[in-house]
């Protein structure tokens, strides 16, 4: 049971991240940040929870604020270049915070110990959960209902016309510019919005594993989660939470009995579905004809 | 309304547009054509900003707008269309207008509600808009999904929605049948008589020939001629650039 418990908070967290990526994908940014921005959200939240004693929140609000202050630093510079350098330029920066982290060290005596971030150690003991009372099962809650806020949110956002921007910029930033669109604006918004949602997911994280590294938010973590939405698609966000329940919950946890194997399979299997699926899981043909499924016969209506 | 200055751009070596002064006055239908690669488009790119003048510059209502970028230029009233049509494909007929409402009265509108409200005001726009362009049935269908015919109207109808003063239309009628262009002829008339003024990139000489007021022609990217249809279409240099190309 622990383990399905366990499970489902790492595929609770991975869907912040990925509706993170998800979000940033939307206006045609391919950003390698992500796993820095939830590193910068761990961090933060857990010094201020273990440091400084706040509850838990508010630490989590000032994450979220801080990441996407960040993000924002970031989009501004990074979005000068476009497609592939941007993914270089995004991916120097996130190596560039992980060694950061590296190296970061920021430690006060309590009683008996140290507690806070120790360089290369990570940062241990981040206890807020078991210290409050919380039960794994509480966690989990707390987990999706964040992920249930932040979907409602990006799912209204999306429906609306900021929404219905950001794509245009997404498909034809040349179009969009003649349109009167402010381009570079929302990108750089888009990179904010980003960023704040994976300062939440990167707080979150801290607590429930109780122990960060540097190592944790690598390269790995960054592809993952521009992984997910690329394979779920555009064209809402179940899309990402179908690809964070594939990738998570059947690759890396169904076929661990593989063992070595696995990784060789892992690449296959989502090479094999983006061939099938080239827009991802839930492209917008995908979406129209689940409409017609459901509600056969009616009209769909929205704009 | 229009002023180009002494206008040049330079790909490299390519002299595009090579000092070119040309003005559109408010409310006309200004006929522009030339052979191709005689840089008609880059001056459309130019005027709309998508890339920097080599030397000149532009006015707009009497306002030095070089150095804006594009999307400023929209707010103050210049929209434009793509000779290779530049939709968002993957977004509905509808929301490829919504997303271009960016003129500066629907800029006034309250923050939230231009962003995140659809007022009854914006979509009743819309379905104006849809109507005059004939595509209200359609306005649920992917972009991509249109036929081309339509995606030239749905082109023309996004440069609308930013309600512009000023319209750049690059070659317009470029693959439509003879009935569509019978349209696009109708709707250019209506677009003039509600105020609007046009700069009208053609090749199809009949279509600019009927509804244009005055005509130049850019030849090697110079202007090499100025004036009514009928002069213009007589004039000596004009009849040897088309005969000398082809
Ligand atoms: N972005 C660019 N980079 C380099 N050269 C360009 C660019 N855009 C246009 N040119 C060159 O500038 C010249 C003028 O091109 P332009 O597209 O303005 O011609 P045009 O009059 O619109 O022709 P057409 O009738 O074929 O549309 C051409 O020689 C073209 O190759
Ligand atoms: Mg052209």
């Amino acid at each position: 049971m622990d383990f399905y418990l366990g499970l489902a908070q790492v595929i609770g967290v991975h869907t912040l991240l990925g509706l993170s990526a998800y979000c940033v994908l939307l206006t045609g940014q391919v950003s390698l940040a992500q796993a820095a921005f939830f590193a910068v959200g761990a961090y933060v939240a857990a010094i201020l929870t273990v440091i400084f004693k706040w509850h838990l929140f508010a630490a989590l609000g000032v994450s979220a604020v801080v990441s996407g202050l960040t993000a924002c630093a970031v989009g501004f510079p990074a979005l000068r270049v476009k497609g592939l350098m941007l993914v270089v330029a995004t991916l120097a920066f996130g190596e560039a915070v992980r060694l950061f982290f590296f190296n970061f060290t920021y430690q006060i005596q309590a009683g008996e110990l140290k507690i806070g971030p120790h360089g290369a150690e990570g940062f241990r003991q981040i206890r807020y959960f078991p210290e409050h009372g919380w039960s794994t099962f509480d966690v989990l809650m707390f987990i999706w209902l964040m992920v249930a806020i932040v979907m409602a949110c990006l799912w209204w956002l999306d429906q609306s016309r900021a929404g219905a921007v950001m794509r245009a910029v997404g498909e034809d930033e040349v179009a969009a510019h003649s349109s009167g669109i402010n381009v570079t604006a929302v990108k750089v918004l888009a990179m904010t919005i980003g960023g704040v949602i994976a300062g939440i997911g990167g707080g979150i994280f801290a607590h429930y594993t109780t122990h960060i590294e540097h190592v944790q938010f690598g390269v790995i973590l960054a592809t993952f989660a521009i992984a997910y939405p690329i394979l779920g698609g555009l064209s809402n966000v179940f899309g990402t939470l179908l690809a964070v329940i594939f990738i998570q919950g059947f690759l890396i946890e169904g076929l661990r009995f593989l063992g070595d194997w696995r990784n060789l399979l892992f690449g296959a299997l989502i090479v094999l579905a983006m061939n099938l699926r080239p827009r991802g899981f839930l492209d917008a043909g995908g979406v129209a004809s689940l409409k017609r499924m459901l509600f056969a016969g009616k009209e769909s209506s929205g704009a | 309304m229009l002023d180009l200055q002494g206008i040049a751009k330079h790909f490299g070596g390519v002299h595009a547009v090579d000092g070119v002064d040309l003005t559109v006055k408010r409310g006309e239908i200004l006929g522009l054509i030339g052979p191709n690669g005689s840089g008609k488009s880059t001056i459309v790119n130019l005027v709309s900003g998508l890339f920097p003048l080599t030397s000149g510059r532009i006015l707009f209502e009497g306002d030095d707008i070089s150095d804006l970028p594009s999307h400023a230029r929209v707010g103050l009233g210049i929209a434009r269309t793509f000779q290779n049509i530049r939709l968002f494909g993957q977004l509905s007929v509808w929301q490829n207008l919504w997303v271009a409402q960016n003129s500066r009265q629907q800029r006034q509108e309250v923050f939230f509600k231009r962003w995140f409200g659809g007022s009854a005001g914006v979509q009743a726009e819309i379905e104006r808009t849809l109507e005059f362009f004939d595509l209200a049935h359609k306005r649920h269908e992917l972009a991509a999904n249109l036929s081309f015919g339509e995606q030239r109207r749905l082109e023309f109808a996004r440069a609308i929605s930013a309600r512009p003063n000023l319209l750049l239309l690059d070659e317009p009628a470029a693959g439509m049948n003879a009935e569509e262009v019978d349209q696009l002829d109708a709707r250019i008339r209506k677009m003039r008589d509600d105020g609007f003024t046009v700069l009208l990139i053609e090749h199809h000489v009949e279509l600019v020939m009927s509804v244009a007021d005055r005509i130049a022609v850019l030849n090697f990217g110079r202007k090499i001629a100025e004036g009514p249809p009928a002069a213009v279409q007589d004039d000596a240099a004009v009849r040897e650039a088309y005969l000398g190309t082809r």
